[in-house]
């Protein structure tokens, strides 16, 4: 039997990640629905992985490139983490 | 560090992303959530440093220097940032996303070796070339689509950057405005240009060709303009969620082309979340999301209302205060206008004095209040309301029967009772808050004229509703001065 190529276990992980976040995600309570989509793009900032790979490097234009989206995506992880933190602190019980 | 223990760390990041949006169920566990998030993050990007393909020194700093500058900048703008900005704020973050997607899917393209992407003949993956296109795609279409967004909803430009535009200042303010913009044949012109795209992707996925890439790319920038241009003012709560979405599916087109399982998890997260809010945006307005994506709502005019005899009641604050204070039970329903008025802090003083008279106060949210979802819930938490008090639709609809006042603040069309007995209404069946069914309404409101969707709200006309005409803020201070 032939081996499975990865590009298939990939889309694999990937439609199971789509019910894991279907799931999780009508869990949420709607009073949370700012907080839930400024900690989704907090956390797919996580493209910063790519970015670190072509800006470590040595290899011209695409290092730039690399260089910049660290930086968009360092603006979106610092942003996004302060600004649901800041949300999420103002939500107070009665009392 | 070797590649398969990257890969369980990249895994325990995936986990613990899962863990804060699981976190976000409640308000109590959602901050323990959040650290999770944090913490999958920072394990993410040191795993990922520690397998850079031979590093130097000089990457490292140049990356150190990166990640201070751009985190100081996001730091910074989220804590300066009014809560009202919030929808502005999400629509530039994607916007950023976007644009990271493409430029790492052009540095990958640029530089397959480091990237792991190339065969023994030194050519690059057929699959990845597709990968990389369709991650650049969606990447470009969030990037641009975000901007225009968040124009329409920043609403005005800082006076800097508009007067740099020159000749370009009367389209590009056209073009942000909240508006729509209905190009002729812009369905024609829409398919063909994603048409277009879509063989240039064909053509760079065969040739390997730059060009087409290059071709490709801006191709799908214009898309993004163009899709986001026709849609209305009313609609961006579906829009946002939308363009989150999106930002979520460009994430996983760039983990496949990295073979980043963690990516595509998280990717995958994201977009689902985002196309789950689109749907209850889309649902919570009677809307089709097709009807919302081809634009054009709002733009259609306003219905000429059958002009009947029919009169509208006016009070005064001091009306508004005696009923109030005699209440046993007062309903609030807030809307975007309460954001524009920035009168939530208003409100909370008459939420106080309400109270302390021995008044349950409750607030009533319409999942579209606002311009994104969750908008009044967090300026109302802003505003130190405590969250016990702030009810859902579906939970507190019922309620109104026995409440004796509904204070109508900043919202219009989600209270129109229209939308449930009149089948004429374009508004017909959209589901509404029934604040009709309170023995007393109070409709804050500047004037008389038609909401975001353009129809004229029959709650005015009911007898038991009294319009107080005047700034949502103003008006909220007036009403808490007299019962005081």
């Amino acid at each position: 039997m032939e081996a499975i190529d990865p590009g298939v276990f990939n889309l694999i992980i990937f439609v199971l990640a789509i019910f894991v976040g279907y799931y999780v995600v009508w869990s949420v309570t709607p009073a949370l629905h700012t907080p839930l989509m400024s900690v989704t793009n907090a956390i797919s900032s996580v493209i910063i992985v790519g970015a670190l790979i072509a800006a470590g490097a040595a290899s011209g234009f695409a290092t730039v490139l690399g260089f910049i989206a660290v930086i968009l995506a360092a603006v979106n992880i610092f942003g996004g983490f302060a600004v649901t933190q800041r949300m999420l602190a103002m939500f107070k019980k009665r009392g | 560090m070797s590649m398969n223990l990257a890969a369980i760390g990249y895994l325990v990041a995936a986990v613990c992303f899962i863990l804060a949006l699981r976190g976000l169920s409640h308000p109590a566990t959602s901050q323990a959530g959040l650290r999770y998030g944090m913490g999958g993050m920072a394990l993410a990007i040191v795993v990922s440093l520690m397998v850079l393909p031979d590093p130097s020194f000089l990457a490292y700093l140049l990356i150190i220097v990166g990640l201070a500058a751009g985190g100081t900048v996001g730091y910074v703008i989220a804590k300066k940032i009014e809560m009202t900005a919030m929808p502005q704020l999400i629509a530039g973050f994607h916007s950023l996303v976007g644009l990271a997607a493409v430029l790492v899917a052009a540095a990958a393209f640029l530089n397959p070796v480091d990237f792991g992407l190339v065969k023994a003949d030194g050519s690059i993956k057929l699959l990845s070339l597709f990968e990389m296109g369709l991650g650049t795609i969606i990447g470009a279409i969030t990037f641009t689509g975000s901007i225009i967004a968040f124009g329409k909803l920043q609403a005005k430009l800082p006076p800097a950057i508009e007067s740099r535009l020159g000749a370009l200042k009367g389209p590009v303010t056209k073009a942000m405005s909240s508006k729509p913009i209905m190009l002729p044949h812009r369905h024609v012109l829409n398919v063909a240009i994603a048409v277009v795209t879509l063989l240039l992707l064909a053509a760079f996925v065969s040739g390997e060709s730059g060009f087409a890439f290059f071709l490709m790319t801006l191709l799908a920038f214009a898309l993004g303009v163009l899709l986001i241009i026709p849609i209305g003012g009313a609609d961006m709560p579906v829009v946002i969620s939308m363009l989150n979405s999106y930002s979520g599916w460009a994430a996983a087109g760039i983990g496949f082309t990295l073979q980043n399982p963690m990516l595509i998890i998280t990717g995958a997260l994201v977009g689902s979340s985002g196309a789950i809010l689109s749907y209850i945006m889309c649902k919570a307005m009677n809307r089709s999301f097709i009807s919302v994506i081809l634009g054009g709502f709002g733009e259609t005019g306003a219905v000429a209302a059958d002009d009947g005899d029919k009169t509208v009641k006016a009070g005064s604050a001091e009306d508004a205060s005696f009923i109030m204070e005699n209440a046993q039970s007062v309903i609030i329903v807030p809307g975007y206008g309460m954001a524009v008025a920035q009168a939530q802090h208003a409100v909370r003083e008459l939420y106080d004095v309400l109270t302390n008279k021995g008044v349950e106060v409750r607030f009533a949210i319409h999942p579209v209040a606002g311009r994104m979802p969750g908008h009044m819930n967090v300026l109302l938490a802003e505003a130190n309301i405590p969250y016990d008090v702030v009810f859902e639709m579906e939970d507190i609809n019922s309620d109104f029967q026995q409440a004796d006042v509904a204070y109508v603040i900043g919202a219009n069309d989600i209270t129109n009772p229209a939308a449930k007995n009149d089948p004429q209404s374009p508004i017909f069946g959209m589901p509404v808050l029934d604040v009709d069914k309170a023995k007393a309404v109070f409709f804050v409101k500047r004037s008389m004229a038609a909401g975001y969707a353009g129809i004229e709200n029959t709650l005015f006309y009911t007898p038991n509703t009294m319009m107080l005409f005047g700034d949502a803020k103003k008006m909220t201070e007036e009403i808490v001065k007299a019962i005081e």
